[in-house]
């Protein structure tokens, strides 16, 4: 019997090591590709892959070229600007609509509620190949491919799922008794929401925001659609690198994509964070 | 109340009312050009107005009358001063190959020609207009409403007496290659699933603090460009890349035997996997999280070892989560783009990738249309069972 729970223990604690580096590899699989990226790019050589120079850490093997390349790039600046401007726009728009639905969505006397909600969803859902394709045919029509608008307006439309999606998660639970109430005490609409519901939403209405700002900053097959050479954005430029002439240059901006989205999912992951500590909540 | 009660709805309604116009010009509209143009062809229908009012008289059983060839002549004619020739000829050309060729050396002797019988100017231009093949591709390139991109796309042809076909197998490209994608985006969803369930496993057990530092582990591939990822695949997989480096550094192949690891399937599979692996963890954690420790610890006091409380206790509570993981996993990489258009190479391309060469390519938009249409099906439908299954509003970000 002894003999036995010892054999079972051991059992269980090999199934837990194997638990553990099972897990361990999975994890190595999700990051690494991050984190080979980095070192790469300060590389001395115009090559892809570490030199033995950067293996053995001689300082000589190791350079800010690329970074400089790119800074000193005019294309490479007009690309940031672009997406910068592209992504606000967007944002603005996705933002705005966004968080009116979701207000809309949320009050309990919604008619058609799960259509509506599949609908405005569905951007986030169609194959980027097929939604591009179609506005380019549909934008052309309008004369709004290769310009500036007709970017932001797909961008602004594969955002506006995002924003509804936490807006909504924000308002789970919320007690519309708390709406009544304001109005019974003489609040207008918009005050009521100003002072009951924003506060509420806020962090909700911030992430869906910066997640709609990052799916534009990474949209590249709209632009590749719809854009010409005064649309070209980073994402577009990194397109034409990875294809044509790989250079370390790329690497350097990926490091850069890399810093900013540890910072926008830090803000992302601080932001739920208050938006747990929430009052006004109804169990 | 009533009043009230629909004053409610109606406000309710109004505020989703500008997302909704929205969505509807920005995005429904352009899928409605796109479904629009997979089965409208005006192109050669207005160039060739006459030729096709006279086509369709004939019988289609032998040579067309003297008439006719007047009137293409006299249309290619047309057509050749205005410079709007190549594009009808290339889209008949699509109909029967070597016909751009045929009209576009027709056109040039008609330049100078001023024959007394028009078919034997033509067909001493070419033979190929004394074959009815020729006049039949030209009345099939005229239809203003066609199913053919739709039959072009599911690989079948129409006979010579109209019938529907199936092309010969070795002419076969989208069956085979829709085949493919559905057999890829399975592979992906599975390994995704093996792959995914430990961790997601691993996080909802554990202690808050440490759960909180594995979802950011999880989180930050998903907030880091998709194209920063795909680069990073092929400087690990490529021929001098980090991994075949590290296998011949171990000496598991030699320098000489070094794996083609991108480029190709592999690289797609591998890539992809990555890509949306968090999209399979992330939903199995939402499930795993409510699902009480307490019910593994009771099957394990009542005698059963780990694995048949998983089996019969845990592995049937979470599978709510295992359907919408991967439902969604599906659901993205069988209209994935970027990731195959990378690392793909010849051998890793998927359906989206075909849509993106009829595109940008070869220029056969209503083709590229047919199978946007079929693949814009296919997604739909799974949508709807995602949204039955599992239901849209849970859906969550984080």
């Amino acid at each position: 019997m002894r003999h036995a729970t010892a054999s079972f223990e051991l059992g269980e604690r090999l199934r837990r090591a194997v638990h553990l580096a099972v897990c361990g590899a999975v994890l190595v699989f999700l990051v690494a590709p991050m984190l080979v990226v980095i070192p790469l790019s300060f590389n001395a050589e115009p090559y892809f892959t570490f030199t033995e120079g950067m293996l053995r850490l001689d300082s000589d093997a190791y350079s800010m070229r690329w970074y400089r390349n790119v800074v000193e790039d005019s294309e490479w600046r007009l690309a940031l600007v672009n997406s910068i401007v592209i992504g606000l726009a967007a944002t603005a728009i996705a933002t705005t609509l966004g968080v009116l639905a979701a207000l809309g969505l949320a009050n309990p006397a919604m008619p058609g509620r799960g259509f509506v909600t599949s609908l405005l969803i569905s951007p986030m859902v169609t194959p980027i190949i097929i939604s591009a394709a179609g506005m380019f045919f549909f934008y052309s029509k309008l004369g709004i491919a290769q310009t500036h608008l007709g970017v932001i307006l797909a961008h602004a439309v594969f955002g506006t799922p995002f924003v509804v999606i936490s807006v909504t998660a924000t308002l789970v639970g919320f007690d519309h008794n708390l709406v009544r109430a304001g109005a019974s005490l003489g609040g207008g609409p918009f005050l009521v929401f100003r002072r009951i519901q924003l506060p509420l939403i806020a962090p909700g209405v911030m992430s869906g925001a910066l997640f709609a700002f990052a799916a534009s900053f990474d949209e590249v097959v709209a632009v590749l659609f719809l854009g010409g050479l005064q649309q070209r954005t980073i994402p577009r430029q990194m397109w034409t690198g990875i294809r044509e002439e790989i250079s370390p240059e790329i690497l350097a901006v990926a490091t850069f994509l890399v810093m900013l989205a540890l910072l926008l999912l830090g803000t992302v992951e601080w932001l739920r964070g208050r938006a747990s500590a929430k009052p006004g909540e109804a169990d | 109340m009533a009043r009230t009660l629909s004053r409610a709805r109606l406000r309710a309604a109004a505020l989703t009312l500008p997302l909704l116009a929205f969505v509807g010009v920005t995005f429904i509209a352009p899928l409605g050009s796109m479904l629009v143009r997979s089965f409208h062809e005006p192109h050669v229908a207005d160039a060739l107005p006459q030729t096709l009012a006279s086509l369709r008289a004939w019988d289609g059983a032998s040579v067309p009358s003297e008439d006719t060839f007047r009137i293409l002549a006299t249309e290619l004619r047309r057509l050749d001063q205005q410079r709007k020739l190549g594009g009808v000829a290339t889209r008949i050309n699509r109909l029967a190959g070597g016909m751009r060729s045929t009209i576009m050396d027709t056109a040039r002797a008609l330049r100078t020609a001023e024959p007394v019988s028009w078919r034997e100017t033509l067909t001493a231009t070419d033979p190929a207009w004394g074959d009815e093949a020729a006049w039949l591709a030209v009345r099939r390139a005229g239809e203003r409403y066609t199913m053919r991109h739709y039959l072009n796309a599911l690989d079948l042809d129409r006979d010579s007496s109209g019938n529907i076909v199936a092309q010969s197998p070795d002419r076969r490209i989208y069956l085979p290659l829709l085949l493919r994608t559905l057999g890829v985006s399975l592979a992906i969803t599975f390994i995704c699933l093996i792959l995914g369930y430990p961790v997601a496993y691993l996080i909802a057990n554990a202690s808050p603090a440490r759960a909180n530092l594995l979802l950011l582990l999880v989180l930050v591939p998903f907030w880091t460009s998709l194209l920063v990822r795909t680069t990073s695949w092929i400087v690990l997989l490529q021929n001098q890349g980090v991994v075949n480096d590290l296998l011949v550094a171990a000496g598991i192949i030699g320098d000489d035997g070094r794996l083609a690891l991108v480029y190709n399937m592999v690289g797609t599979l591998v890539a992809m996997t990555q890509v949306l692996l968090p999209f399979m963890i992330l939903p199995l954690y939402a499930v795993m999280r409510s699902i009480s420790p307490m019910y593994l610890r009771a099957a394990s006091s009542l005698g059963a070892t780990f694995w048949q409380g998983f089996v019969r206790v845990y592995w049937p509570q979470s599978l709510p989560g295992v359907a919408a993981g991967s439902l969604l996993v599906f659901i993205l990489s069988i209209g994935y783009y970027i990731t195959p258009a990378l690392v793909g190479g010849r051998t890793g391309q998927l359906i989206s990738n075909m849509i993106a060469y009829h595109m940008q390519e070869s220029l056969n938009w209503g083709l590229a249309a047919a199978l946007g249409v079929i693949l814009l099906l296919a997604v739909m439908l799974l949508y709807l069972v995602y949204n039955r299954l599992v239901g849209i509003e849970r859906m969550r970000l984080s």
